[in-house]
């Protein structure tokens, strides 16, 4: 077991398990399909991330070191929680990027979703955590993975 | 964050609930980014860049409609990206069935709903608003809320203006209250450069490989690009100018560009120089052996590796003027040395509507026609995110097409040699 701080972007708790890329996650790429084709388990169907391709991410703790690609990044994001296709939580090993944040600040303002994200939690973070242990995530910020 | 009075009065909600909301959300996105006040947006128009009336896309036209209802928009006109169907465009039966049925039935709603919120005029369709003929181009310096990863990268980086890449959404809400928080890419310390990147290629390096392997490598920082000078020239003239278009589209949708400097060539490296280059700036060679690896890296994920394409599509970000007009002459060249009448694949080149336009008044447009090419306003990636399309093996130049769809990437020459000879 072991603990991390990081700094909380849109604040929460919960506890569930982790799913991991270690490169950037591309919320077009991977939310498009399970928004467009009614897949509530939200599986990853970004071609070019092998950590995630074809995995469920809806109601898991995803650890990512940012997001990239098309500026519908943020929209994709909110409406992933608008229609509850969202992770659980977001995780980010960096400092949040504009577009993970913009879907995260408009899930939180315009919308009942309750998406803790919490940011720069450092390398050892992403280093450390595996797909499926068990991610608890506190009001201040602490990530505790076991 | 400092707000003025003014600011603090929306946030406190004395022109609504609603605006308090928007400032709130814009509020919000800067203190997470420790931006230290609200800056005037000062561009003539704003670039949004959701384009599509996806019917999954709910929650997007329920807050559209609550701001329309509360009387909450922007005296700035605005572009957006592309329409995501065109009739010209080849689909089967099944294929239309699925689009106007079901994926974008809420086109003609959204479309209405965007002229309501202050679309620039009906056709301004485009990811290249700041094409001459589309007449969305900001000036040197000024401050953008815009979305549309190629759009901004662009217009921070040969135009010089300050953007950050702001989600859809963000992009409306910055304009809808006239302020955008200052941080990142509006300033001048994170305009500068977190990486030098070399080219010692042994030939002009093809602009959506380049872009490629230098968003992968660098995400989202800044590069500082030294040594492409040599095969661009030191003027923004169109070639260059067309260059930088596909080559910046592919770092930001391969990475998460919003800003790179080319040595002598994008106008703050030409005004700051290597001034701009971080101290502990790292680094990266790109040779013709780091563009090959970049290539062969690609994942190809058609069922039949081997399958004889269906469909060609050229122009995502959209091409320029000089762009159809180049490319007319090469299909053309290629299709009489070859001694074929016509592609020998189903094409389209796609243009902003109003660069098909110019382009439709030239002596090159019947020439164009004659090839078998089909002339489209139509985003590519729109028509290829759906579970039929998706299975048709599908072939681009652009790095951005292949990196969000099944489309497969070959370079331009080996495009032109599928078209105009067959095999690559």
């Amino acid at each position: 077991m072991k603990e991390f701080k990081g700094r909380v972007v849109t604040p929460g708790t919960c506890s569930t398990e982790a799913v991991v890329t270690h490169q950037g996650f591309n919320t077009l790429a991977s939310l498009q399909k399970a928004l467009q084709f009614g897949d509530k388990t939200a599986k990853v169907n970004d071609q070019n991330n092998p950590d995630l391709f074809g995995k469920p991410i809806a109601g898991k703790a995803l650890c990512l070191p940012q997001t990239i690609g098309s500026t519908t990044g943020g929209l994709v994001l909110y409406c992933a929680c608008k229609m509850d296709r969202n992770p659980r939580c977001m995780l980010f090993g960096n400092r949040i990027d504009s577009l993970a944040c913009a879907g995260a600040v408009l899930a939180s303002v315009w919308s009942d979703a309750k998406m803790p994200v919490i940011d720069e939690l450092g390398e050892e973070f992403l280093a450390y955590v595996k797909d499926g242990m068990k991610v608890t995530v506190r009001e201040d910020g602490t990530v505790t993975v076991e | 964050m400092e707000l003025t009075l003014e600011q603090k009065a929306i946030l406190d909600g004395e022109r609504g609930e609603t605006l308090a909301k928007v400032m709130k959300t814009l509020v919000m996105y800067g203190e997470a980014f420790d931006a230290s006040k609200m800056v005037p947006v000062t561009s003539d128009y704003n670039h949004l860049v959701t384009s599509f009336g996806l019917g999954v896309m709910d929650p997007v036209y329920e807050l559209m409609d609550t701001l329309l209802k509360e009387g909450v928009s922007s005296s700035q006109k605005f572009t957006v990206d592309p329409r995501p169907l065109d009739p010209n465009v080849p689909t089967g039966f099944l294929q239309n069935l699925v689009f106007k049925r079901f994926m974008y039935n809420k086109q003609d709603f959204y479309e209405k709903q965007l002229q309501r919120l202050g679309l620039l005029e009906k056709d301004a369709f485009t990811c290249t608003c700041y094409m001459s003929e589309v007449g969305n181009k900001p000036n040197y310096g000024e401050v953008l809320s815009w979305s549309e990863s190629s759009a901004v990268v662009y217009a921070n980086s040969v135009l010089g203006a300050r953007c950050n890449r702001n989600s859809g959404i963000i992009d409306i809400m910055g304009s809808i209250v006239g302020y955008v928080p200052y941080f990142g890419l509006l300033t001048d310390e994170g305009r500068k450069a977190d990486w030098i990147i070399r080219i010692e290629t042994s030939k002009k390096p093809e602009a959506q490989l380049l872009g490629s392997a230098i968003g992968m490598k660098v995400m989202e920082d800044v590069p500082y690009v030294i040594g492409l000078d040599k095969w661009l020239g030191n003027e923004l003239n169109e070639e260059a100018c067309t260059y930088l278009k596909d080559f910046g589209a592919a770092t930001a949708s391969n990475g998460a560009v919003g800003l790179y400097h080319i040595d002598g060539l994008t106008p703050e490296a030409k005004k700051l120089g290597k001034s701009l280059i971080k101290e502990n700036a790292k680094e990266y060679v790109i040779t013709d052996k780091t563009l090959q690896e970049v290539y062969d890296s690609y994942p190809i994920i058609w069922k039949d590796k081997e399958a004889k394409p269906k469909l060609c599509f050229m122009g995502c970000p959209h091409m320029s003027l000089q762009q159809l007009k180049d490319w007319t002459d090469v299909i053309e060249e290629n299709l009489n040395r070859y001694g074929h009448p016509q592609v020998l694949i189903p094409t389209v080149f796609t243009a902003a509507p109003a660069v098909l336009k110019e382009f439709k008044k030239t002596e090159y447009y019947p020439r164009l026609e004659k090839t078998g090419i089909i002339l489209s306003y139509i985003c590519p990636l729109m028509y290829m995110n759906n579970p039929l399309c998706a299975k048709m093996p599908v072939i681009t130049s652009s790095n951005k097409l292949r990196t969000y769809t099944t489309s497969r990437y070959y370079t331009d020459e080996e495009i032109v040699m599928q078209l105009c000879k067959g095999g690559r």
